[in-house]
């Protein structure tokens, strides 16, 4: 029953990394229509510049207040030197041009910081565990990433929902034309959204890096799960993009523990072991193809 | 015909082929065995960009997993020649038809989807695809497997570098040739239809959906093709073929090559190998040590390629006809 508490637990801190990973894409898709494979980078460059910043200041929490606003300065200046002459483009050219940024930026971060990898250790501070019911610990920073999560997601939903911003981005959304009619400084409203997603991406890889590590391409695969969870939630959607991922969180470490365990009463260890992560990663992605069978816009996407 | 070959374009794909047939007797004459296995990878690779090329290209559906098809054709041989099954004559019928069965199955789903959605869901798949493979233990897993070469008792030896090379561009040509007489046949005309205004001939009647997925079938199945060439290359199979970058970068020689266009996807894969092989060098005169990290010039240069080459290598031909 704790096993299964601390499953569930993990689960969700997966799945709010995810989310802070898939709402920056979101918002960049849904209010741009802008498809970023280059967010991935993001991710990865936010954590490479936290490593530097903890380096410099010798403080977690300093490294990554740091590399917040520098994700969010290489985010703008990304969108102001590329991403805006997309805009305009078909669906392939932004493929074709973001996927190019991937292979500049995985190439920068092997010319800046070399091709090893590096680790970011858990703060002293966060290193013990905590107990979430009586007898049952939990390590501590994993449950700090929940709430650090939890609170991320609450702001931004009420950053959407409630101020004058969120409020041009849903209108963005869904007319971008008619608020430029209507005299909203459409440019400023893409770069500071792209920036903002940006500062998602490096906020996650930042804090994901203690539990992982730091290493050139990281944020490529997890890409690919991201853009998963906002097919699957609909695109454009913030809401969509939390339930999706909270249902990839659970999918993985379901399949991490419990699907090995259970493989094992019909193959042999070593094989269970091996097969059971890639049987959840395919399971996330037949739920992804049976809701788009069901709804081919997503779980909360607009029908067309 | 030959009015074509009056044309700069005939001309140069005229010269293009001549040199790509005579590659085995130069790269021998000059020693450079090297060369050799590069330009049997560039014909394979063009394979399967002429076969995406007829669903991204004339149907306008980009399929982002097209790599997806490398792996199916590459394994489909890998693991029969893994239970002992090394003649061709079975291998290849079963893994192309793999390849369409698979083709089929997610195509069905995908087309179901539009814009947006079907380039996720391809890509999906294709890493569903990625994943089985990775978790096949039996068959190396993520470390891939090393098979034997296809068996075609008495009629080719696989293992004979130019044969092989040969064979490959001899399906590179039944490929391209297949790719235009498509492209120009009505099936073609209503994929194409379709892709400029899907609505209108959905009104005239088309059935949109059959002609998309028997397009999609079809590219699976050269895809294939393509993947059982790529298992035969290095005799060697593994999931790394069919990684997402890989699907990646058979959209970049689609495009760079000039999407729609019959020879397009060649120019493409001729030119992304060449870069990668000229950039090196060509950066390395500027600072020693510099070439290996090509990729830093080379991913610009393919934002570049996105905001102001339209049309491609295949445009800088002058103007198409036909």
């Amino acid at each position: 029953m704790e096993y299964l508490l601390v499953q569930i637990l993990n689960g969700v801190q997966l799945g709010l990394l995810m989310f802070l990973l898939a709402a920056g894409l979101t918002l960049t898709l849904g209010i741009m229509d802008l498809v970023n494979l280059a967010h991935g980078s993001l991710y990865m460059m936010g954590a490479y510049l936290a490593w530097t910043f903890i380096g410099w200041t010798d403080s977690f929490v300093l490294g990554v207040l740091l590399a917040l606003p520098a994700t969010f300065a290489l985010g703008v200046v990304l969108e102001m030197v590329v991403m805006r002459r997309l805009y305009a483009r078909t669906h392939l050219d932004h493929v074709l041009a973001t996927f190019g940024l991937i292979l500049f930026f995985n190439e920068l971060v092997r010319v800046i910081w070399g091709p090893a990898g590096k680790s970011i250790a858990v703060p002293p501070f966060l290193a013990n565990t905590v107990e979430i019911l009586p007898g049952v610990p939990y390590p501590a920073y994993r449950f700090a990433l929940i709430v650090a999560g939890g609170v991320v997601a609450l702001l931004l939903a009420w950053l959407v929902a409630r101020t004058r911003m969120g409020m041009l981005i849903r209108a963005g959304a869904s007319n971008r034309r008619m608020i430029g009619a209507l005299g909203v400084n459409i440019e400023l409203l893409f770069s500071l959204v792209f920036g903002l997603g940006a500062v998602f991406a490096g906020l996650a890889g930042t804090i994901a890096a203690p539990i992982g590590s730091v290493k050139i391409g990281m944020g490529d695969d997890i890409l690919i799960l991201a853009l998963v969870i906002i097919v699957i939630g609909g695109i454009g959607s913030i809401k969509g993009a939390f339930v999706a991922a909270m249902l990839v969180g659970q999918i993985d470490i379901f399949g991490r523990t419990y699907l090995a365990d259970l493989l094992k009463l019909f193959m042999g260890p070593a094989s269970a072991s091996a097969a059971a992560p890639a049987i959840s990663q395919v399971l996330v992605y037949v739920l992804m193809a049976g809701v788009l069978v069901w709804r081919p816009t997503g779980l909360f996407g607009q029908r067309s | 015909m030959i009015g074509a070959l009056r044309t700069p374009r005939g001309l140069f794909t005229l010269a293009l082929l001549v040199l790509l047939a005579a590659l085995p007797l130069l790269t021998q004459a000059f020693d450079q065995r090297y060369v050799l296995s590069v330009g049997t990878r560039i014909v394979i690779w063009s394979i399967a960009a002429v076969s995406l090329n007829m669903i991204l290209g004339y149907g306008g559906l980009v399929s982002f997993g097209h790599a997806a098809f490398f792996g199916v054709g590459g394994y489909a041989v890998g693991i029969l020649s893994a239970n002992g099954i090394a003649s061709g004559w079975i291998q290849w019928p079963v893994a192309l038809l793999a390849s369409a069965t698979w083709a089929a199955i997610i195509g069905a789903l995908s087309l179901r989807t539009r814009g947006l959605y079907f380039i996720m869901i391809t890509l999906a798949f294709a890493q569903l695809v990625y994943y089985v493979g990775s978790g096949l233990d039996a068959y190396g897993g993520d470390d891939g497997l090393n098979i034997g070469r296809s068996r075609f008792n008495g009629l080719i030896n696989l293992a004979d570098k130019a044969s092989f090379y040969w064979l490959c561009l001899v399906l590179l040509l039944a490929t391209v040739w297949f790719s235009g007489r498509l492209a120009r046949s009505r099936f073609g005309f209503v994929l194409r239809g379709a892709r400029s205004n899907e609505q209108r001939m959905t009104a005239l009647g088309f059935p949109v959906f059959r002609y998309r997925l028997a397009a999609f079938v079809i590219a699976g199945t050269f895809g294939g093709l393509a993947g059982i060439l790529l298992a035969n290359e290095g005799a060697y199979v593994s999931p790394a073929m069919m990684a997402w970058m890989k699907s990646g970068d058979l959209i970049v020689i689609v495009v760079l090559g000039g999407t729609a266009t019959l020879f397009g996807p060649l120019y493409g894969a001729i030119t992304f190998f060449a870069l990668e092989g000229a950039l090196k060098p060509m950066l390395d005169l500027v600072h020693k040590g510099w070439g290996e990290h090509w990729q830093i010039v080379f991913g610009p240069l393919l934002v570049m390629v996105a905001l102001y080459a339209r049309g491609g290598i295949d445009s800088l031909l002058g103007r198409r006809h036909g």
